[in-house]
């Protein structure tokens, strides 16, 4: 794909593979996310400091409450969310190897998407089973 | 990875200390990057000493005072000593500015000069721009229009001709650019604040018939939105422009045309 850079004209490099056409959606996605961390991470952080003032079974009645668990729920899909794309950013920034580079955004959405699913099923697992 | 180190043979070494001028009182003392394409060997710092009291007060003063009394093969670009060229951008004291507008006096110390940083160097202080100005060109800096041309001229209002300050006053020198380490790391990509100072340029004229067309050209992850705020482009700018504004104007285009 990249054009041998002794020989094509800086032209021909610079206009590439075209314009994605995208990207704005990456850029909403983010600003959206960061705006939803703010109260959502104010709230994680009031529950966590609630939380530690509480013996086990007062930690998972405050965690099983509804609007407890649904916060925490928002907190982690907003939080995940924003979580990849910063990183993938980072990715595309410092890693120019391509097959490097594509390794590591799929393993930066499993991460982020196994992160989400197991903190979402430990908060509905109290929320359900109790 | 990104390159955090120089490669080898780019790495600086202790260059010539050029002797005092003979009988000079008000010395100041300049530590200039050396490069020769011809040779084997790698960069190298050499030190001057400029007769103050022989010379004008800015920096491009100084270099080609070195360069008609000293140094002969001492190498810059140079033109109009005023600022409006933007052929002596190099990096002084350790930013990106014009050597001609910027004063002896606003440095205290040695004053190092280096070739703008991140660039190819073809020699001493000249950087190869060839895919600074490629990526002036691919912005397609001029007015596009499907309309034919009018018998007189195209129409602006003053309101409208007031959108253009600031942008149109951009003199390409690359400070900007070449300060960003968003540019540094991926400027075969990114086409960096210059070239996007210049698309918003052509962007918010009011007479462009292609808008959309130029926005569908920017609108990609590397080309534009590469862009992290990191401001250095403003901070460097010798004209007092401000590149990170007209990205920022430029993203909230991109968001518009999709609410």
């Amino acid at each position: 794909m990249s054009k041998n850079p002794q020989i094509a004209t800086q032209t021909a490099r610079v206009r590439g593979l075209g314009a994605a056409r995208s990207g704005t959606d990456h850029f909403w996605k983010t600003r959206l996310t960061a705006v939803a961390n703010v109260p959502l991470t104010i709230a994680f952080v009031v529950i966590v400091l609630m939380l530690a003032r509480r013996d086990y079974a007062g930690a998972m009645a405050l965690v099983g409450n509804p609007a407890v668990a649904i916060l925490l729920l928002l907190f982690i899909g907003s939080a995940t969310i924003h979580m990849r794309l910063g990183m993938q950013v980072i990715i595309e920034d410092y890693v120019h190897a391509e097959g490097t580079k594509i390794v590591l955004l799929m393993l930066n959405t499993f991460f982020a998407v196994a992160v989400g699913f197991a903190s979402a099923y430990a908060i509905l697992k109290i929320g359900f089973a109790g | 990875m990104a390159d955090f180190n120089l490669p080898k043979n780019s790495r600086l070494t202790e260059g010539k200390t050029w002797p005092k001028p003979a009988g000079a009182t008000n010395l100041r003392e300049y530590r200039i990057y050396r490069w020769d394409p011809d040779g084997e060997s790698n960069p190298r710092m050499d030190t001057y000493f400029v007769d103050c009291d022989d010379c004008g007060p800015m920096i491009l003063d100084a270099i080609l005072w070195i360069k008609n009394k000293v140094d002969p093969t001492l190498t810059f670009r140079r033109s109009c000593r005023e600022g409006i060229c933007g052929s002596c951008a190099m990096n002084i004291d350790g930013a990106n500015t014009l050597a001609c507008t910027k004063g002896m006096d606003e440095v205290t110390g040695p004053i190092k000069i280096y070739p703008l940083p991140h660039m190819p160097v073809v020699k001493d202080l000249v950087p190869d721009l060839t895919r600074f100005y490629a990526q002036h060109a691919s912005i397609e800096p001029w007015l596009k229009t499907d309309t034919p041309a009018p018998a007189k001229e195209w129409r602006q209002s003053p309101e409208d001709r007031e959108h253009l300050d600031g942008l149109y006053e951009c003199i390409l020198c690359a400070c900007c650019s070449t300060s960003c380490p968003s540019y540094w790391w991926n400027g075969d990509r990114y086409l960096g604040p210059a070239a996007l100072l210049q698309a918003y340029r052509w962007l918010i004229d009011s007479r462009d018939e292609a808008t959309g067309e130029r926005l569908d050209n920017l609108e990609d992850p590397f080309r534009l939105y590469r862009c992290h705020t990191i401001m250095n482009c403003s901070n460097a700018c010798p004209k007092g422009l401000n590149p990170a504004k007209a990205i920022a104007e430029i993203k909230k285009m991109m968001v518009a045309r999709q609410y």
